[in-house]
């Protein structure tokens, strides 16, 4: 149970919130955080100025409704005037709300000139929004990988208690050097998400087909948080963003280590593996990519997400099973792997989903090695 | 000084009630004859549909028979006439903007989404992830020829200049359909002013005429479409041009079948011997909504054929 | 506005029929209105229960009651529902009701469409919500239905979702050129335009909305529907087409719609003010000019919604001065309607203080709209519950309390019976607090960075959220108040006058009326001076 106190503490601060701004510098439960950027900092201060001028306004425009509320009440004699217009008070109230606007336009164009920017970055990184997870590709070094919701499906069941980052963290997050210009290429695959990072005002919708930029500079390392702001279907509460910005030793060393892990990864195929060896690989794999949608125990959720438990394909028809994890489902929320799994991972997972529950038992039992996942991506290359 | 109110106001009636679930019928119909899974009739399905048009068609039938009635009885005064006429208006005006909604589609796709796939503008950057495609309109390679794989030919009136010169041009099929169009909306004011000036042969006879007209015009069109379709590799699912050349001369067309059948009613009344000079709402209707298609056709021709 | 009315009988002063076909049956417009408003407190009821479910989700963090897939389904009906079925057929309600008696009509101009009007729209809902029982679920996509989610993402549904769409477009079209025909053709000699009640003008401008934008709204689903069914490449950008195109065509429906949800709430609480401030409104003829210049203003702002989507920079800019130039005509009314009670004689019955909570706290809501259209900015507000937070402020206690208003104000006159007042005021007092309770925390969420349309969130949204549920459920309870209080107004309450509140003859038609007023308002048409 929460403590009563504590929510009432906050609420009250919350109502505060309208007291000066700088007590609450760092990021706050109530107020828009201020970031750590430039721009980010300046459109908190936008954020605020344009704040406070409404409330001015309020005050004023309320004041005056209020005191006239009281003042002539009917209850206490009040005569009602019969004046119905005032030509140059109407005027005049008309010019100030002009003037008031043209003097808010003027710093948010200049704040959003700045944060429009689309040129080149030192660094140039695609993201690309996925039901539901995301992509980063470096566009410069070779680079490629997923970033997965790591918050146990048990925490959300509220089966075991909540971590500190209950929602907010992922398998792999986005690493950039700070004091670098970062720039965004922001896409779809599926549907629209959008990629949201508090700290750098930077939100973008992930159009499929379309590109969006964006850009960044943080100043300051750290881990920073954000989250998918369009929606995109079942789980789009459930895709974070986190971005952990790094030193540049420490990049560099990240980059290199990224690369070689890659090349380590390839040289899998040429392993022999065994019926055990892939089932074993393959239920990490599938814990990681696949029980969002056919969930751990392989039902599905049924009608939208079909169990794989007894399902023909998955049982018998290996050709087909190998085809819809490489190309998809067009239209369906089973997208195309084949980027998104090393051959070795493919070959497990499917092996995997082959073996277990009871399809081991029911089906033809055969197991897929990696070579054949390389010999469909050659065949479908020509 | 005051004046006894002359409205007439109708007692209950059926009939809207029984509209009301003929739309019933007809979203059921329509969604599982496109659907089946979403219903228990299977295959059958565009049979809950034709019940529900036949329903529509005769409730339709009863209604405008009433109103014809009342008006014959003579219970329709000027003031309730002149509610028609702004009824009559203010509809074609909600149809203007639903054309309107696809004509700024088309501006959009032309002037945004398909410079932008092609590396063309602000957001050309999108060119990345369709490498090799081209921004040009009419779109015949689109960005992912697999999925959606473009026409063979298109039906502009610069391709049907550059493909055969002037032979071209008079081959070209929108250019009768212009004509015959145009010549409509001329012949139904002709008939316009017989009736006004109480000619009823006058009447009778261009109306006929601007039948003739527009029925050619509707055979025409359904001959454009089996050309599109049969030889030219030209359909809806040849992305974004043939998408919007067929949504846009479809709906066209769908409105030049409705005013037809406007005005064939309305002959039908003239021959038996309705209107007068003062009484004339259902033909002048009719003949708004004939100039109304006459206007999109021409936004069409400079937008989707030759622009 | 002075008015004579005599009245001699000539034809027809017929009662209404009896039983249920009185109901399925009639060409008039008070029963229309009945049955318009009837179904709208249904709705609200409805859709209310679907907040419930949302509330009750959100009250913790971690999924308890519901799975992602139904929240979904409640936010996106949730959100249909009350747009369309509680806010616009209640207007439409008060219309049938309202707009003959205040401009000296027997009925509607074209009664038997009025009839049609109506009953579209149980057909339509009637299948929206029947899909939320069927085996592929309801809509999932939010009331703004994008595309990709809707189209090639959406279940087997969407196509029900679709046509129902369709009728309930209809409905509106037809509503509206019954109303704006009504208006230009049917007003009492000698009441010109500008000297129409601000309800019925309000009602003009809102008609020709209508007018506008449902059928843009009916050709973006018919794009939906042929990029599902029929291979066309609207929003695919494979074959050309663009998903921002969807929104684009939607937005230029969606904004002039929330302008159609609020300016009836205007003339609404315009007539109220000017009845308890016992003064003539303020500015008539710029309240005339600030509805027209929203109206217009309203087709070219449409972008708002979309900064996030990636437009060029000179888009981002036009849209936002655009938007940003509708906080004029909007303050102009403001200040009327605070002129209005200055100096006044103000008295605080129900309809006043809904009223009055009205001004104030659509204005916040109008802050926080401005706040949003300043584009750098919405790079943090948009689709955060801020954006919950500015709307539900214009549209609960704008809307929904323009119309509470205007129910407690007209309620007298239409069933010639008093409500309590002691009751009313307590579900004034009740709701107030309630709402406020409810939507300010979000605006704090908001900021704090949730997300809308999340079934979960992360930790430290947990305290302003139970928060805010505990809000939602004092408002929805207290709703319940008010269908007790129109039942035992209609059944036990005290006779009502003709003029039902104090000198109201000065303030319009429809108190020259008995209370209840005859079947056919005005068999004889009243002459205005
Ligand atoms: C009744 C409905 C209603 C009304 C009246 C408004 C009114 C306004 N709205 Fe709102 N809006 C919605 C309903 C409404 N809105 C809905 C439903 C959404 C979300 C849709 C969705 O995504 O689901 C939305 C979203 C929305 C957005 C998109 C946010 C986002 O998604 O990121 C924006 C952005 O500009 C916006 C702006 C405005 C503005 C500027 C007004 C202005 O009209 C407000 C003008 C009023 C005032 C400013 C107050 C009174 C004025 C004065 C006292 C004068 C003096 C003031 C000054 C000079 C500042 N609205
Ligand atoms: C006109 C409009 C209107 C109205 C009146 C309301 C009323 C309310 N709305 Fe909502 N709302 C929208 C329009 C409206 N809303 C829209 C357009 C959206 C966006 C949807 C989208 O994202 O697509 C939205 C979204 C929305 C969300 C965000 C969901 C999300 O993003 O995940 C939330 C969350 O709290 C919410 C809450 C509420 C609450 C608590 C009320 C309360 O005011 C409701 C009060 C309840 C009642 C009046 C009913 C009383 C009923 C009972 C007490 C139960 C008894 C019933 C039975 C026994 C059957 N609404
Ligand atoms: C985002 C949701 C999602 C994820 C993640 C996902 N799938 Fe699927 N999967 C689906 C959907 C939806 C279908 C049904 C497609 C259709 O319409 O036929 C499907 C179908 C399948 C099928 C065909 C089943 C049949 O009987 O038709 C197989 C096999 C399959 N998925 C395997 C996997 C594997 C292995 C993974 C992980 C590497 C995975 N899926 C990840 C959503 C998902
Ligand atoms: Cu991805 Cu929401
Ligand atoms: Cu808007």
């Amino acid at each position: 149970m929460k403590s009563i106190s504590r929510v009432t503490r906050k609420f009250i601060y919350a109502l505060l919130f309208l007291a000066p701004t700088s007590v609450f510098s760092e990021a706050s439960d109530y107020n828009m955080p201020v970031g750590v950027t430039e721009v980010s900092k300046e459109i908190f201060d936008l954020h605020m100025l344009i704040m406070w001028i409404c409330v001015w306004i309020g005050v004023v425009v309320f004041g005056i409704m209020f005191y006239s509320l009281f003042k002539y009440r009917k209850s206490t004699g009040a005569k009602a005037s019969k004046i119905d217009d005032h030509f140059w008070l109407e005027i005049t109230w008309t010019v100030a709300a002009t003037l008031i606007l043209v003097g808010m336009a003027i710093p948010s164009t200049t704040v959003m000139i700045k944060a429009y920017d689309d040129r080149e970055g030192d660094i140039n990184i695609m993201v690309t929004g996925y039901q539901w997870k995301w992509q980063y590709k470096y566009l410069e070094d070779d680079i490629s990988f997923f970033s997965n919701l790591s918050t146990s499906q048990e925490q959300i069941d509220n089966d075991i208690p909540k971590g500190e980052f209950y929602l907010s963290e992922v398998d792999e997050p986005l690493v950039i050097p700070i004091n670098k210009r970062i720039r965004f290429l922001i896409t779809g695959n599926d549907v629209i998400h959008s990629w949201w990072v508090p700290d750098f005002a930077v939100k973008q919708d992930a159009v499929p087909g379309f590109i969006n930029t964006a850009w960044t500079n943080v100043p300051k390392p750290g881990i920073y948080r954000g989250a998918c702001t369009e929606l995109c279907g079942i789980k789009h509460a459930f895709m974070p963003v986190v971005v952990r910005a790094v030193e540049q030793e420490e990049y560099d060393a990240w980059v290199v280590e990224k690369i070689a892990l890659a090349e380590a990864e390839r040289l899998l195929n040429e392993k022999v593996w065994t019926k055990a060896e892939l089932v074993e690989r393959g239920e990490g794999v599938y814990l990681k990519n696949c029980v969002a949608c056919h969930q751990t125990n392989g039902q599905g959720l049924p009608p939208v997400f079909p169990a794989l438990v007894g399902s023909e394909i998955v049982m018998r028809d290996k050709t087909r099973n190998i085809e819809i994890l490489m190309e998809g489902v067009r239209g369906a929320a089973m997208q195309s792997f084949a980027n998104q799994l090393s051959e070795v991972d493919m070959a497990s997972v499917i092996t995997y989903t082959r073996q277990s529950w009871s399809n081991g038992k029911n089906g033809d039992g055969e197991i897929i090695i990696p070579q054949e996942i390389v010999d469909y991506k050659n065949k479908v290359d020509l | 000084m005051s004046s006894p109110q002359p409205y007439y106001v109708p007692e209950s009636s059926k009939l809207p009630f029984a509209m009301a679930v003929t739309m019933l019928v007809l979203i059921i119909g329509a969604s599982t004859t496109v659907k089946p899974e979403l219903g228990p009739f299977g295959d059958n399905s565009y049979l809950v549909l034709l019940t529900g048009f036949l329903m529509m068609w005769t409730t339709m039938f009863f209604w405008f028979s009433q109103v014809v009635k009342e008006n014959n009885e003579g219970l329709n005064n000027n003031m309730l006439n002149n509610s028609y006429y702004y009824g009559m208006a203010w509809f074609i005006f909600s149809e203007v903007m639903f054309f309107f909604a696809f004509f700024l589609a088309l501006g959009y796709i032309r002037m945004f989404a398909v410079p932008w796939l092609g590396g063309e503008g602000e957001k050309g950057i999108a060119n990345m992830l369709w490498p090799g495609f081209e921004a040009h309109w009419p779109l015949m390679i689109t960005p992912d020829q697999a999925a959606f794989p473009g026409p063979a030919e298109e039906m502009s009136l610069g391709t049907a200049y550059s493909h055969g010169g002037l032979a071209g041009v008079l081959g070209w099929i929108p250019l009768y359909n212009t004509v015959l169009l145009l010549t409509s909306s001329v012949t139904v004011h002709i008939a316009h002013i017989g009736l006004k000036n109480g000619n009823r042969k006058q009447f009778n006879l261009w109306l006929a005429i601007t039948l003739v007209l527009g029925y050619a015009f509707v055979a025409l069109q359904a001959y454009e479409y089996y050309e599109a379709y049969t030889h030219m590799g030209l359909t809806l699912k040849t992305g974004v041009y043939g998408t919007t050349f067929f949504m846009l001369t479809g709906f066209h067309g769908f409105h030049v079948c409705l005013g037809a059948i406007i005005l064939t009613v309305m002959l039908i009344r003239g021959l038996k011997g309705h209107f007068s000079h003062d009484d004339q709402f259902g033909f002048e209707a009719g003949s708004w909504y004939w100039h109304f298609v006459d206007v999109v056709w021409i936004c069409l021709v400079a937008f989707v054929y030759v622009m | 506005m002075s008015t004579i009315v005599e009245t001699h009988d000539d034809h027809g002063h017929h009662g209404p029929a009896k039983g249920l076909t009185r109901w399925l049956y009639t060409t008039n417009h008070k029963d229309i209105g009945t049955l318009y408003l009837w179904f709208s407190f249904l709705m609200l009821f409805i859709g209310g229960a679907m907040a419930m479910v949302i509330r009750a989700e959100l009250f913790e963090p971690g999924l308890q009651i519901v799975q992602p897939e139904f929240f979904n389904q409640m936010t996106t009906n949730h959100g249909l529902i009350m747009v369309f079925g509680v806010i616009m057929p209640a207007f439409v309600g008060l219309a049938n009701w309202m707009i003959p008696m205040q401009i000296g009509a027997p009925d509607m101009a074209l009664p038997r469409l009025n009839n049609l009007s109506f009953w579209l729209l149980p057909m339509a809902f009637g299948i929206l919500i029947s899909t939320l029982f069927m085996p592929a679920g309801g809509p999932n996509f939010g009331w703004t239905f994008y595309a990709p989610l809707s189209t090639t993402y959406a279940p087997d549904t969407v196509t029900f979702f679709i046509f129902s769409v369709h009728v309930m477009g209809a409905s509106s079209i037809l509503g509206s050129i019954n109303i704006i025909t009504t208006i230009l053709n049917m007003r009492a000699p000698g009441m010109t335009l500008m000297k129409m009640p601000l309800f019925v003008w309000s009602w003009l401008i809102t008609a020709y909305l209508l007018i506008a934008v449902m059928p843009v709204l009916a050709g973006t689903v018919t794009m939906m529907l042929m990029d599902i069914h029929f291979g066309t490449s609207f929003f695919d950008a494979a074959g050309g087409g663009d998903p921002v195109l969807f929104q684009h065509i939607f937005w230029f429906f969606g904004h002039p719609e929330v302008y159609i949800m609020i300016l009836p709430a205007f003339g609404i609480v315009s007539h109220i003010i000017e009845t308890f401030s016992r003064k003539p409104i303020f500015g008539y003829s710029s309240m005339v000019y600030a509805l027209t210049s929203i109206a217009v203003l309203s087709f070219v702002v449409w972008a708002h919604h979309m900064f996030t989507v990636g437009m060029p920079l000179a888009g981002e800019l036009f849209f936002m001065y655009s938007t940003m130039l509708i906080a004029i005509p909007t303050g102009v009314k403001v200040f009327n309607w605070v002129a209005t009670m200055f100096r006044g004689s103000i008295s605080f019955e129900t309809p006043m203080l809904f009223a009055i909570a009205f001004v104030s706290l659509f204005t916040i809501g109008g802050f926080s709209g401005l706040m949003l259209a300043i584009v750098p900015a919405d790079f943090q507000y948009h689709d955060t519950y801020f954006v919950v937070a500015h709307f539900h402020y214009v549209l609960v206690p704008g809307s929904l309390f323009g119309i509470i208003a205007g129910v407690y104000y007209w309620l007298p006159k239409w069933t010639g019976n008093m409500y309590d007042e002691t009751l009313g005021k307590l579900h004034f007092w009740l709701s107030f607090f309630s709402v406020n309770l409810t939507f300010f925390p979000m605006h704090f969420v908001g900021l704090a960075g949730m997300p809308r349309r999340y079934p979960d969130y992360a930790l430290q949204f947990a305290d302003f959220n139970a928060i805010v549920s505990v809000g939602a459920f004092i408002f929805g309870f207290t709703q319940l108040l008010l269908l007790f209080i129109v039942i035992k107004s209609i059944r036990t309450g005290k006779k009502a006058s003709d003029e039902v509140w104090e000198d109201t003859k000065d303030w319009g038609l429809e108190w020259t009326l008995d209370s209840p007023p005859p079947y056919h308002s005005f068999t004889v048409q009243p002459e205005v001076k």
